[in-house]
């Protein structure tokens, strides 16, 4: 018996030593490998001059779509601007920018003082449809192809790192 | 009168169904949402952008008739697993779920055998 009882006290002990090792080692940073590899979702999003509305379809036509989630008050999408000026002079890729929750007014001097990098210009006035695409914060960017499979989704600013990394996927 | 009945009870229960697929409460489930921007306060807790945002395509989703997991599924498949307080049983999670069941079994079967002993 007072085996047993040594052998559950030792089994309790390296137990929680290996719950707080796993804990502790662990990256608690919010990761979004689970969101790549997936389908994209199912979206009906309207243009931002109220023309028509975008859905996957759009998506189809293009051998890359890079969808990029912006606004006129987004201190980090003034930065990762030239990078998208950069992406847009590729071929073999197609930018959908989706306005997110901003005035339109602020949006057009924005474009029209840094340049308009977006093939296709959307609006999510409410960011309601940003959350079909698990956007929590902007700016945010997701690569998608043909077969409307989410490559990869940059959460933050684009880097040239992530600039070279696009142009490696889709050359 | 048997139709009558019949019929009433009919209506009863397809009320009672209907009130049932209503009552799913906005507020529990911004409770179990995690807001992924904020320092550990829940989507009820937050006044934050996001945490706006969820409320209303939370009010959506109820509208569109969905229940209670379905939403709590469909914050997963969007955000991960992290967004929700209580977890969902799946192969990851199993052990998080079982391993209080099994603490308890081995628990009480210590005491048992503990208390038996000194008997």
């Amino acid at each position: 018996m007072q085996k047993i009882i040594k052998i559950t006290i030792l089994f309790i002990f390296l137990f929680v030593i290996g719950i707080f090792y796993i804990s502790l080692t662990r990256d608690t940073n919010y990761n979004t490998s689970s969101l790549t590899n997936k389908e994209a979702p199912e979206f009906k999003i309207i243009s931002f001059d109220n023309s028509n509305f975008f859905t996957r379809d759009d998506i189809k036509k293009n051998n890359y779509t890079l969808i990029n989630f912006w606004a006129s008050w987004c201190a980090p999408c003034k930065i990762e601007h030239p990078i998208l000026m950069k992406l847009s002079q590729t071929k073999n890729l197609v930018i959908l920018g989706i306005n997110f929750k901003d005035k339109e007014p602020q949006a057009k001097t924005f474009l029209s003082e840094l340049g308009n990098p977006y093939d296709l210009l959307a609006k999510d006035k409410n960011g309601k449809q940003s959350v079909r695409f698990g956007v929590y914060g902007i700016p945010e960017s997701i690569l998608i192809n043909k077969d409307l499979m989410i490559i990869q989704k940059f959460v933050g600013p684009l880097s040239f790192e992530d600039y070279n990394n696009i142009i490696k996927i889709i050359e | 009168m048997k139709l009558n009945f019949f019929l009433l009870l009919f209506i009863f229960f397809s009320k009672f169904s209907f009130a049932v697929e209503k009552t799913v409460d906005p507020n529990l489930i911004h409770k179990n949402l995690r807001c992924l921007v904020c320092q550990g306060q829940s989507i009820s807790d937050s006044n934050s952008d996001f945490a706006q945002t969820i409320k209303l395509v939370v009010k959506d989703l109820i509208d569109e008739g969905k229940t209670e997991d379905e939403i709590y599924e469909f914050m997963s498949d969007k955000y991960g697993d992290w967004i929700v307080f209580k977890p969902r049983f799946n192969t990851q999670n199993s052990l998080l779920w079982i391993l209080p069941y099994i603490a308890l079994i081995f628990g009480g079967f210590f005491i048992f055998s503990f208390l038996k002993k000194r008997q």
